[in-house]
């Protein structure tokens, strides 16, 4: 068995979780420390692991590390890496020591619970990338509602019981779902093939289900996946959650966790379901669009701040669920930067405004005014994540959006142009926050704020140093996800279109 | 070498930026060196061409492969594209601007945010380079967009005033507008030439079908209409006057608005093949130059008649674009005599409001030419080289795009005919209220002559907008340079050129002698009785009443209602849900404590469920 990277990846976390109730005599580390060292080493393992990541090779996954967990069902823990895996893990694990410095001001009391339920949280997120096992899938699926649970739930706002119930709902009711197509998959699977297995490439290679079997099953995971990465109409837990949870715990939820339900649209449901896929993709598309425009539409209606970036979020997913059904190249190398993009630019946005609200304990868009003046550098900071927010050229999310915009453009005209028309909403909804919040006459309670500190912009300074690296230079994020798409597009047999008319240079 | 243009003020832009107050000292100067710097390679790099023979000149440098998706045919270089044209451009952004640079220096030497003054300057320099030095469209985005970001930042420079805040926002969704049309048409560049470098795109177009220029035309005129403020999204021009001044002289004259004329002739070939988008894009510039000219001749604000000239003026450079080959040469020629004489005026506007304590109001002006003499003799220049009055530089310029136009049409040489008209009339205008007639000053203003370091900014920029016209057309020069990139076919007016001369030359005399008629008296207060055309000039025109009537006000009440669905309808479904399945769970947990509880258990509930049908089947 080769070298278990990617088991060690995932249990850094889990053993800092259980490092931090050992009684402080023991240890020579505060809990800060552990948590943030911890994530430390984990970005450096999946580092070595990305550098080692072969991405000329023809295997569905790399690194696979595999053991019989429930033989009699054909479950094993089964861990591997595909392309798309590599960036999301990294995405993961390059946010969460982040989001462990920039929260430090957030959570006062209660710290050690805190960082566990963080830790807690970047471990199943590594899981859910990570595992190829369907069962397993679906255990840390459900398992990543935990964590996200009682940091909504333990550290929010005034309404966070609520928030955190209605968010476990949604949660549920898409697991449950899943649970059931789930069941019926493994049948279907075990009469077809024999033998009972939930290994993902076991079913994306081998099943051939029947027409309505197919679609059935397609309709039960693309529900939960459609809950997780909210699409509208499905979205209404997304903004009651931000708008209760502490920004960090906003980063986490939004920036990585919901990435799940759009990965497993890339990573599941199209590999397993091709057919069914190619029939649905017009209708989702007609959702994503919709989600886009409705979002951003939402968007500048809102009155927080929070909310604002939930609805900006479901305007983004729209985008990213757009380029994986377009079922080309570009849509779906889009999505895949789109994701990376969203994750950076969500984080800069809850992250900065953190320290904004953090010390008024308000995110009322109303209460501020004028910021610039007493807080200059948290103002340029937000900015630059509200440009990388709408896509600003030269910023990883123009990469991105523009790749999705012409992947879907080559085979859905008019809703990808309706899509476009996103770009000057999202002016709107950013800048007119921007405005009522930074610039103007001071308000009251703009006066006293005060700025980011050296350490703080040193904490926010790598999301900004990659939004615009990979804005330049996307192109490790290119080479790493071409493979894996490539793979899922030859799965559900898809091509991508050619150009009209062929000059010199394409012939 | 050539990248160093672009990289040196983006650098400069962003050690200042993200260096903070630990530049204040030297910033400014750095971002002087840095912009001098470019102008400097950008000038050796002219030679190197000047040695080339013609068709030799245009040199493609690819930097690096931005963007591959090599299983889609997918592929867009950084790479930069430098030919006549756009070395052309090169030296007029670079100079000009650091001319700019410099007469900042003066006029922002009281403002505590002055560094970051310069650090966007250098941004707005390496963004419009960028923009005209990419040599393909998804390249020239960037760039095109970081002008419309500098742009942004520097209008709403005075971030305190609620009005600038404002005015940079509305600037940039308008800028957004407008690349909604460039993100189409890249997209359906992309899809039916499967490239969107220039010269895949111009090989393609000879072979398209109709429809393929006609739909990227369009969409390229609507970005142009975004980014260079024509007709009909022209309304953040005005209000991007609450820049500091240098800044208006920087978007008004080298960079920015003239984005779009550089990306209409830039894809000549595009329009050449639609006959249907050319003519949209003369009549696009005809309406922009006879409105921008009723604006200007309107305002009392200083910078605002300027403002409408800048749109006035451009909207000939469209409508030249969109002639064709008999115009493309003109467009370019009239934008850069444009950049010299209206970047001069808009400085001396700067220079007028530094002596009169800030004031805007022509009406408070009056008798400043006893004052202000080098600021006077430079503004006349310019004023001289904007009406037309040879041999200063816009004589050139525009007879050169009256007779394209005449050769085109009857309808637009005569809106360009009386544009002219109505150009010596507004500027006449402005003269008159400003140096010429009695002082009409506040009380505690002592007007005074501007430092060294805005005069001279001043006094070089009107010796170009005094001799370019005649330097760039000697022998046919500037045509016969632009012609292997833009193409050049002699135009052939319907008159002699003599007589289409005599014609214009007449129309501009009247203009200023209706215009020194008309303000021989000028009240401090502006007349309340005026014509119904002077009330909606006033008004600009009612660009803003149209935007908020059929865009803003049904857009604000569509994103409310859409909330209030959101919340009640959407929102009130999955909450009836909830309390439906929560019913359920609250019988389940009534024994628990909590959600936790009965969470954990719908899990183990959940899990065993998987479990026991797994084995009843199994067994």
């Amino acid at each position: 068995m080769n070298f278990p990277w990617l088991l060690i990846i995932l249990l850094i976390p889990l053993i800092a979780a259980v490092l931090l109730f050992i009684p402080k005599k023991y240890v020579i580390f505060k809990d800060q420390q552990i948590a943030l060292y911890s994530s430390l080493i984990t970005l450096l393992f999946v580092i070595v692991v990305a550098l080692q990541f072969d991405t000329s090779s023809n295997a569905t996954t790399q690194f696979d590390i595999s053991f019989d967990w429930i033989p009699v069902f054909g479950i094993s823990f089964h861990l591997g890496l595909t392309g798309i895996s590599l960036v999301l893990i990294a995405l993961t694990a390059v946010l969460t020591p982040i989001v462990i410095l920039a929260t430090k001001h957030e959570v006062q009391k209660k710290n050690k619970e805190f960082l566990m339920w963080i830790l807690l949280t970047e471990a199943s997120a590594l899981a859910v990338f990570l595992a190829r096992d369907l069962f397993l899938f679906y255990v840390v699926f459900e398992a990543m509602l935990i964590p996200i649970f009682f940091l909504v739930g333990r550290f929010g706002g005034p309404r966070k019981n609520a928030a955190a119930l209605k968010f476990i709902l949604f949660g549920l009711a898409g697991g449950l779902v899943m649970l059931a197509a789930l069941i019926w998959l493994y049948f279907a699977a075990a009469t077809q093939l024999g033998r009972g297995t939930f290994s993902i490439s076991a079913l994306s290679n081998e099943l051939n289900l029947d027409v309505w079997t197919e679609r059935w099953l397609f309709l039960g995971f693309f529900f939960a996946f459609a809950l997780k990465a909210p699409m509208v109409p499905g979205h209404t837990w997304l903004p009651d959650t931000a708008e209760q949870a502490t920004p960090g715990t906003s980063t986490m939820l939004i920036g990585i966790l919901d990435k799940v339900g759009t990965y497993g649209m890339l990573a599941i449901l199209l590999p397993i379901f091709p057919n069914a896929s190619k029939e649905f993709a017009p209708v989702i598309i007609g959702f994503a669009v919709f989600g886009v425009i409705y979002g951003a539409l939402i968007a500048i209606a809102q009155k927080d701040m929070k909310r604002t970036f939930a609805y900006i979020s479901i305007s983004h997913f729209g985008f990213i669920v757009m380029g994986i059904f377009s079922f080309t190249s570009i849509g779906m190398i889009g999505s895949t930067i789109y994701m990376v993009a969203h994750g950076l630019s969500t984080a800069g946005l809850f992250l900065t405004a953190g320290y904004l609200i953090s010390q008024k304990d308000n995110s009322l868009i109303s209460s501020f005014g004028g910021l610039t003046k007493a807080a200059p550098v948290m103002t340029g900071l937000f900015l630059i994540s509200g440009l990388a927010s709408i896509a600003l050229p030269g910023m990883a999310g123009f990469v991105a959006e523009f790749m999705v915009l012409t992947g879907t453009f080559q085979v859905y005209k008019i809703p990808a142009i309706i899509a476009t028309l996103a770009i000057i909403l999202a002016a709107v909804y950013m800048l007119w926050l921007y405005q009522r919040v930074f610039t103007g006459i001071e308000s009251k309670d703009s006066k006293n704020i005060i700025d980011l500190s050296k350490k703080q912009i040193l904490v926010l300074s790598p999301i900004v140093v990659l939004t615009v690296l990979f804005g330049f230079y996307p192109a490790p994020i290119v080479k790493i996800a071409e493979a894996t798409i490539a793979s899922t597009m030859s799965s559900i047999g898809a091509t991508d279109p050619q150009p009209i008319i062929k000059t010199e240079v394409n012939k | 070498m050539i990248a160093a243009v672009i990289a040196l003020p983006a650098l400069s832009a962003a050690l200042l930026l993200s260096l903070g107050n630990r530049t204040n000292k030297f910033g400014p100067w750095m971002a002087i060196i840095a912009s001098t710097s470019s102008f400097l390679i950008g000038f050796l790099q002219f030679l190197q061409m000047l040695a080339r023979p013609a068709e030799e000149r245009t040199a493609i440098t690819t930097v690096y492969e931005w963007l591959a998706v090599p299983a889609a045919g997918f592929k867009v270089d950084f790479a930069l594209q430098l030919d006549q044209l756009s070395i052309s451009f090169v030296l007029l952004i670079t100079f000009v601007g650091t001319l700019i640079h410099i007469y900042s220096l003066g006029y922002m030497s009281h403002d505590e945010n002055q560094r970051r003054f310069f650090a966007y300057l250098n941004l707005f320099v390496a963004a419009m380079l960028l923009l005209v030095l990419a040599d393909n469209y998804l390249l020239l985005y960037v760039g095109w967009e970081g002008v419309g970001l500098a742009s942004y930042l520097l209008i709403g420079f005075w971030q305190h005033k609620p009005s600038a805040a404002v005015a940079a926002k509305k600037a940039f969704v308008a800028n957004r507008v407008g690349d909604f049309g460039l993100s189409l048409a890249i997209m359906t560049m992309f899809i039916v030439f499967g490239s969107v470098s220039f010269s895949d795109v111009n090989e393609g177009v000879a072979g398209a079908p109709a429809w393929v220029s006609l739909t990227i035309g369009l969409l390229l005129l609507l970005a142009a209409c975004g980014k260079s403020a024509q007709f009909p999204l022209q309304s953040w021009l005005l209000d991007a006057m609450e820049g500091p001044t240098p800044v208006s002289a920087l978007i008004h004259a080298a960079t920015m608005v003239t984005a779009g004329v550089y990306l209409i002739v830039r894809s000549a070939s595009i329009f050449n093949a639609s006959e249907i988008a050319q003519t949209a894009v003369v009549v696009i510039g005809a309406i922009s130059l006879l409105m921008g000219a009723i604006i200007g001749a309107a305002k009392d604000d200083i910078k605002k008649s300027l403002a409408g000239s800048t749109m006035s003026q451009i909207g000939y450079m469209v409508l030249a674009a969109g002639l064709g080959p008999i115009g493309y040469v003109f467009a370019i020629l009239h934008l850069i005599t444009h950049g010299f004489f209206k970047a001069v005026m808009f400085l001396g506007a700067g220079s007028v409001m530094h002596a009169t304590n800030d004031n805007v109001d022509m009406r408070r002006y009056g008798g400043l030419s006893k004052v202000m003499i080098f600021t006077t003799i430079t503004f006349f220049i310019g004023y001289l080289a904007i009406i037309g009055i040879p041999p200063f530089a816009g004589f050139y310029s525009k007879d050169h795009i009256i007779e394209a136009a005449l050769s085109h049409s009857w309808w637009a040489g005569a809106a360009v005919l009386f544009g002219a008209g109505l150009t010596a009339f507004y500027m006449t205008r402005m003269v008159v209220m400003t140096f010429v007639s009695k002082p009409r000053w506040e009380d505690d203003v002592h007007p005074h002559e501007s430092p060294l370091s805005m005069t001279l900014p001043m006094i070089v920029l009107s010796i170009g907008a005094a001799s370019m016209g005649i330097i760039l057309t000697n022998n046919h020069m500037f045509e016969h340079w632009l012609e292997p990139v833009t193409g050049f076919v002699e135009p052939e007016p319907p008159l002699p050129i003599q007589t289409i001369t005599i014609i214009t030359l007449s129309v501009v005399a009247i203009g200023v002698l209706a215009g020194i008629w008309q303000y021989r008296k000028i009240a401090k207060v502006a007349p309340k009785k005026v014509s119904f055309v002077v009330t909606a000039a006033r008004k600009d025109l009612y660009g803003d009443v149209m935007n908020e009537a059929l865009l803003m006000r049904p857009g604000q009440s569509l994103t409310k209602v859409l909330n209030i669905f959101d919340k009640s309808v959407i929102d009130g479904f999955v909450n009836g849900l909830g309390l439906f399945t929560g019913g359920i769970s609250s019988r389940l947990r009534k024994s628990e404590t909590g959600y936790v509880r009965s969470y954990a258990m719908s899990i183990v509930f959940g899990t065993a469920i998987l479990v026991i049908v797994l084995l009843i089947v199994r067994l």
